[in-house]
């Protein structure tokens, strides 16, 4: 049994790798290399920062909620992105330091996300027992009013400044911020060491809280870390690349489904690979075929929504 | 021993529990028994640390408080009604989930024989590699009990584990358990509303009226058809069959 998923696992590996050296060779000339391969590397790693943000995120915050077909995107982070943009454009201008410096404005995003999501998350939530779905209320509810203030000032704003903020609105490669790479991916990785190290809590978290407190787990103390680890995965994969998140319910239920299991290690890591294959092998489309013609919103949303269709026909439930 | 002191509970402004003072014998099988809403099952999950609750609750001398969560979980274990279970776990799995406490994920050989005993104890044998949301209700119900005895706590409590299951499984059940308070000396502690398996197999019965303990003692002393009146406000007839005491109310 655990074989065949180990099995499935290379498998993806594989995939990964081989998506992502197409991704990075395809139309390589010995004039371009130079220029074009340090280029390419950059979005791999960017590649693999959000996958594996996505992928971790959505996976335990299913687990969390015990509902399959929630990502993070609802805890309304996406919105404040969008907010803080918005309202940096029409204070500060297109020209002023945190537009046009990434590092700046990484922070200033992130700072954004991270405090609205400990707001949220220590007024409404505070550990309480059934609190969780009021928490995602809050979420829903406050990303609709931070999603109307940044729609307001945009269609305020000189319609210039607006293709700048518009620009930020869809999830991109294009222009990866390099400077961030770095502290993005220690973030990311420091993350993942300790989400990694408390896979086996979720396993049994997934039995709900009265079987986790009997076995031992803070259950809901353990879920207030998990949702500041969510928060931070996906508040990094947003500032870096935009909002992307819808990636995550195709990804996390999809690896669920091929590997069947209850492990999480199992089920994350093949969420992560997924996920990584995903964006690289759309943005491969994107770029070399239909040379940006398109999005990779499109892109994955296409060919996931297929298999998604594919997947609830053939096993006739979710 | 599990000693409770001045428990009280409410939900918003509804006392639920008041001033409950209690004592809980050692390696027994105690019954709580009370009408519906008597507060039964609130009180056992405030014992078990699932819901908390104004008072101090004692177990073997050391305050619950002051139990590492870990150190708590060998010490006791529960069983609530609702559960999630459309995972896609196999019966062996979530049984082993039992040794968590002990071993973390890391199973041992000790936790193996262990986990294949509570197999065993609990018929389990045919089913353990199935998948636990193929299971009938009775199935998933035996899974779990059979998850608690893998825990191997001192003090075991069930929030009426009788429920979705036949005479056979009930009787069974039972009779596991008062086998394992004699061979192993745990403490099983269970919300029970068939007052014949109380009456039964028992040794002690905790009785609950209007958010207090309206009788706490042993079940021979408590199963007397005055005492059962006050506590569920009907009539029973109560027969001696062999040495135990039928209770009949049906009529």
């Amino acid at each position: 049994m655990l074989k065949k998923q180990h099995k499935i696992l290379i498998i993806l590996f594989i995939l990964t790798i081989i998506s992502c050296l197409l991704f990075l060779f395809w139309g390589i000339t010995r004039n371009n290399y130079g220029y074009n391969i340090p280029r390419r590397i950059n979005k791999i790693i960017a590649f693999i920062i959000t996958g594996s943000a996505i992928g971790y995120s959505t996976i335990v915050f299913q687990t969390v909620t015990h509902n399959r077909i929630l990502t993070p995107s609802i805890i309304g982070l996406d919105s404040i992105y969008m907010f803080v943009q918005t309202l940096i454009v029409f204070f500060l201008g297109t020209g002023s330091l945190v537009m046009v410096s990434g590092s700046i404005n990484f922070l200033v995003s992130l700072v954004f996300m991270l405090g609205f999501s400990v707001i949220v998350f220590y007024i409404v939530f505070n550990g309480k027992k059934d609190k969780l779905f009021v928490t995602m209320l809050a979420g829903v509810v406050f990303g609709s009013l931070f999603g109307s203030f940044s729609t307001f000032m945009q269609v305020v704003i000189d319609p210039n400044d607006f293709l700048i903020v518009q620009d930020k609105m869809f999830a991109s490669f294009n222009n990866v911020n390099v400077s961030i790479l770095k502290i993005t991916m220690l973030i990311l990785f420091l993350s993942l060491v300790y989400g990694y190290k408390n896979c086996d809590k979720l396993d049994i978290m997934a039995l709900g809280r009265d079987i986790s407190l009997n076995l031992g787990i803070a259950y809901d103390s353990v879920i207030r870390k998990f949702m500041i680890l969510i928060c931070i995965m996906t508040a990094v994969s947003t500032a870096l690349v935009g909002p992307i998140t819808f990636l995550g319910i195709l990804t996390a239920n999809i690896s669920r489904q091929i590997l069947k299991t209850y492990k999480h290690s199992i089920m994350i890591t093949g969420a992560i690979l997924l996920s990584i294959i995903s964006i690289a092998f759309g943005q491969f489309i994107v770029e070399r075929i239909l040379t940006f013609r398109t999005t990779i919103n499109v892109i994955i949303n296409f060919i996931g929504g297929i298999y998604f269709i594919y997947l609830l026909i053939k096993e006739g439930r979710l | 021993m599990i000693e409770l002191l001045n428990i009280n509970k409410k939900y918003d402004d509804k006392d639920v529990l008041k001033n409950i003072n209690l004592s809980l014998p050692k390696g027994k099988i105690i019954s709580l028994i009370g009408a519906n809403g008597a507060g039964k099952s609130t009180l056992l999950s405030i014992i078990s640390r699932l819901t908390t609750s104004e008072g101090e609750i004692i177990i073997d001398d050391k305050n619950i408080d002051n139990y590492h969560i870990t150190e708590l979980s060998k010490k006791i274990s529960i069983l609530r009604q609702s559960n999630y279970l459309n995972i896609k776990l196999t019966v062996r799995e979530l049984i082993s989930f039992g040794r968590y406490p002990h071993s973390k994920s890391r199973l041992n050989e000790k936790d193996n024989k262990i986990i294949d005993e509570s197999i065993s104890y609990m018929n389990l044998d045919y089913l353990k590699n199935k998948y636990i949301d193929e299971l009938s209700g009775g199935e998933k119900q035996r899974a779990l009990i059979a998850m608690i005895l893998a825990q191997d706590s001192d003090y075991i409590f069930l929030d009426e584990p009788l429920n979705n299951l036949d005479m056979k499984h009930s009787v069974s059940i039972m009779k596991l358990l008062r086998k394992i308070v004699k061979e192993k000396s745990k403490t099983v502690i269970l919300v029970v509303h068939d007052i014949n398996f109380a009456s039964c197999y028992s040794d002690y019965i905790v009785a609950l009226k209007n958010t207090g303990v309206l009788y706490a003692g042993d079940a021979e002393k408590i199963i007397t058809k005055e005492k059962l009146k006050n506590i569920f406000d009907m009539d029973f007839e109560i027969e001696d069959i062999d040495g135990n005491k039928i209770c009949i109310y049906y009529t």
